[in-house]
């Protein structure tokens, strides 16, 4: 990095904000230089997404001055920060589904009359020409709605390439992509940065901060408590920075014993989802299912929790033949699932936490259909002091709390059922550092009670962690079952990618 | 072309199918429905709905609702009625501009009901359908407008024109349908619409002014509610303060539905509105001939609108299991 020698391409002076009498940044300065990679870093709530969003003209700052290329600028909105040469790029991107791609592109620098003509043909060869810099083939005539999320990140790179940005902030870009999709986008942020774009990348994950970024700024409770060269700064340094306090371990497995078979799967088959998919789970057992997104680990959760029962193939639960046609049969039989989108599947957001944490046992609450509130508020209290949910109260809407958060309270949920059998289906997924090391234990405790866990992850570290075997899939196959000590980031990577048999691998090809 | 215009070929082409299964299973019973005098009766069923259906179209795309229709069409066409009959030395042609401009007025209130306050349309559009009507009653002294006082010229335009003598009606609703296909295709405030509607969220941060698009869809919708009201007048010759345009917001959003437009935003095409327009053409004609009772015909309407809804949705549900299956290996 060349920092000192060159002026930054953008200042923040003393930037702060609130949010209804709540302070959620304080007093930021920070320089961003030209042609750098800028990882902001922080727990969920540390102020770094707000600070970006402020940036990028989401949000105006209650106090404080943002300066570019030496002028005072007013970023009021985002079409002005577009204009200025700031784009911001949402972890799920923000698009309109039903409009073609190359609409997407060009909406919001459309200028002119409301009646002007849409120049379909000029807009078509504009969005050619960026896809075809970006060396990525998506057709621009296709809706986005069905795009991957890789894709429809890289239209809102195109975007920004559209207008020019010289400052790009990707907000945790990575979290929903697959290991090839993130070795895609890193190439193409390495070559703005070359091209003296400056990228601003906000992530949870250290490594992948610490192979794409030349500089890392770390927030804690709104404030920025520090900003180095990555290379100056040790793992262990950047945890403490962010969470305040020095940090154990956090990846540990105890040793559990290990049981009877709890769930054994034969020859599961689905048509075009996974085929001939056997294994089993033992009591105190947590089994991994690693492999690519879209590679069918999700399909064969929702075939054992009923949510899309198979074509063919058994599933013995307790060593008994099992008919499980829908979620109710499932959850009678003693299985839970956690599902991978708590914010589409998992939480009643609107509904306080108290009703969402007692929300699968309505025997439990309402023995006669009549619920008694404070039986269900009793659970809920010691669901929350037990798995150290933080909120301000039981009654307090649920879509309010943290990610984190939210998740604990879908697990408490499934725990008051007492299921025999947890299908975890990434469970971690973009919550904080803090609160995963939290899990971990958990579900460390749920497998030395007995319980058997089957943990979908895509997070290899995490499979390594936890897990007696990890059983890899690959195009909707099983290609491997790896026991612990065998298994290792290689060989199930190894196992996850797709072999190219003559398969075509995704939608994008054959759609 | 593309996937996703094969999607909607698809399902224009479907609608298009039930029409043609249905004429033809009419026509089995009863010859005479496949006769040009019936195309006839069809083509004079639609125009009013095919002009409301263009409305309540860009208002769905823009995920809301207007309710209000039906009562927008019985307050204009009673303010041109009024006109004629009070101020009969006024040129007739002047009622359109009555009709349409005090539709638009009408339309932008619901809009900036909408815009301004927040408020869902459904329960905006549910008030203002009650209000409408009651002024109506109110301006009126409810009392009708009757065939003497209103213009022969207005009424001879939907019974003929130069033009082999098809009704000037006709060629007003499908001209509204040809310019609501180059205002949704071809301007940039109809390709916002439809960005609205599909992500609410990510408009206004790509500078899309969500209260300007707003209030045009609704008073596109007035607008055109007032030209169905000046052409109700024309049509049936009279103006009623309690028969005029009511339930017209329900046969409009049933067409709608039916060609294929989304309750949730950013889906649908013109094509698809004029050939559901067709389609409930078709089956309003239909029930006189077959002598189902005019007591039973409501009932049997509805039911028709349902079957078209859940086979659209069998079709649809189908096509989205074929292409997940053929997407995976």
């Amino acid at each position: 990095m060349t920092a000192g020698t060159t002026s930054p391409v953008l200042s923040a002076r003393g930037i702060g904000k609130q949010f209804a009498g709540v302070e959620v940044l304080r007093d930021v300065d920070l320089d961003l230089m030209p042609g750098e990679i800028h990882a902001l870093l922080g727990e969920n709530g540390a102020g770094k997404s707000t600070f970006a969003k402020i940036v990028a003209g989401v949000h105006r700052p209650s106090r404080g001055v943002l300066t570019l290329n030496g002028q005072v600028v007013d970023v009021a909105n985002p079409i002005i920060a577009q204009r200025l040469g700031i784009t911001l790029i949402h972890q799920e991107p923000i698009s309109f589904p039903d409009l073609s791609v190359a609409e997407n592109l060009i909406l919001g620098r459309q200028d002119g009359a409301a009646l002007g003509a849409v120049p379909w043909r000029q807009m078509t060869r504009d969005a050619q020409g960026l896809m075809a810099l970006l060396g990525v083939a998506i057709d621009v005539g296709r809706p986005m709605r069905g795009l991957s999320i890789a894709d429809q990140q890289m239209v809102e790179i195109a975007r920004a390439l559209a207008s020019d940005s010289r400052v790009i902030i990707m907000d945790e870009p990575t979290a929903p992509l697959t290991p090839k999709e993130v070795a895609t986008l890193f190439t193409i942020a390495r070559r703005l940065r070359d091209e003296g774009r400056t990228i601003v990348f906000i992530s949870h994950r250290l490594e992948e901060v610490r192979a794409l970024c030349d500089r890392v700024t770390i927030f804690r409770d709104g404030n920025r408590v520090a900003t180095e060269g990555i290379a100056d700064l040790t793992d262990a340094d950047i945890i403490r920075l962010m969470i305040g306090r020095p940090v154990k371990e956090y990846m540990h497995k105890r040793g559990t014993e290990i049981g009877e078979v709890a769930l054994r799967v034969s020859n599961l088959t689905r048509a075009g989802l996974f085929h001939d998919i056997s294994f089993e789970v033992r009591k105190g057992e947590i089994v991994g299912l690693g492999g690519l997104v879209g590679a069918g680990r999700t399909d064969v959760a929702q075939a054992i929790f009923g949510i899309a029962p198979a074509d063919s193939g058994t599933i013995e639960v307790h060593g008994k033949r099992a008919q499980i046609a829908s979620p109710v049969d499932a959850i009678g039989l003693g299985i839970a699932f956690v599902p991978e989108d708590r914010a589409v599947a998992g939480i009643f957001r609107s509904l306080p936490t108290d009703q969402n944490i007692t929300a699968a046992v309505p025997r439990k609450i309402a023995p006669f259909g009549m619920i008694k509130a404070g039986l269900e508020r009793a659970m809920a209290l010691d669901a929350v002091s037990r798995l150290r949910i933080r909120l301000a109260s039981v009654r307090q809407p649920i879509g309010e709390l943290s990610g984190g958060n939210q998740q604990k309270a879908i697990l408490a949920r499934w725990l008051l059922a007492d299921p025999s059998i947890l299908v975890l289906d990434e469970p971690t997924r973009g919550i904080d550092i803090g609160v995963k090391a939290e899990f971990y234990d958990m579900i460390g405790d749920l497998a030395a009670n007995g319980r058997a866990i089957l943990l979908i992850s895509s997070e290899l570290p995490e499979l390594l962690a936890l897990c007696d075997r990890v059983l890899v899939m690959a195009e909707g196959r099983l290609t491997a079952n790896l026991a612990r000590g065998v298994a290792s980031q290689e060989t199930i990577m190894q196992a996850a990618v797709p072999k190219g048999d003559g398969l075509a691998r995704s939608g994008k090809a054959a759609a | 072309m593309t996937g996703w215009r094969h999607i909607l070929l698809r399902r224009e082409a479907g609608i298009a199918v039930m029409i043609v299964l249905f004429c033809l299973s009419v026509g089995a019973v009863k010859p005479q429905f496949l006769t040009l005098d019936s195309l006839r009766i069809i083509l004079l069923l639609v125009p009013l709905i095919m002009i409301g259906a263009m409305g309540q179209m860009l208002v769905l795309l823009a995920r809301h609702v207007d309710l209000s229709i039906g009562s927008m069409l019985g307050l204009t066409a009673m303010a041109s009625g009024m006109m004629f009959r009070y101020m009969p030395e006024v040129w007739w042609p002047v009622g359109f501009l009555v009709s349409v401009g005090l539709g638009a007025v009408l339309g932008l209130f619901n809009g900036a009901l909408v815009t301004v306050f927040r408020l869902p349309a459904i329960i905006v559009t549910l008030g203002t359908l009650n209000l409408y009507r009651g002024l109506t009653f109110i301006m009126s002294d409810a009392k009708q407008i009757d065939r003497q006082y209103v213009p022969s010229a207005l009424k001879s335009m939907s019974v003929t024109s130069p033009i082999f003598g098809i009704p000037w009606i006709i060629f007003i609703s499908f001209g509204v349908a040809i310019l609501t296909y180059w205002f949704v295709m071809h301007t940039r405030i109809g390709r916002q619409i439809y960005a609205l509607g599909s992500n609410p969220v990510a408009a206004p941060l790509r500078g899309i002014s969500v209260t300007k698009v707003t209030l045009v869809v609704f008073a596109i919708s007035g607008a055109l509610s007032g030209l169905a009201g000046i052409l109700y007048a024309s049509r049936w010759g009279f103006v009623n303060p309690s028969n005029t345009g009511s339930g017209f917001e329900l046969q409009v959003i049933a067409a709608v539905v039916i060609g294929g437009v989304s309750i949730n935003g950013g889906v649908g095409t013109v094509a698809g509105t004029v050939l559901g327009v067709v389609l409930l053409g078709c089956v309003s004609a239909a029930l006189p001939l077959l002598g189902i009772p005019g007591t039973t015909q409501s009932a049997i309407y509805g039911a028709v609108i349902l079957l078209a809804l859940m086979i659209d949705r069998l079709v649809r549900m189908q096509g989205m299991a074929r292409s997940t299956r053929a997407a995976v290996p």
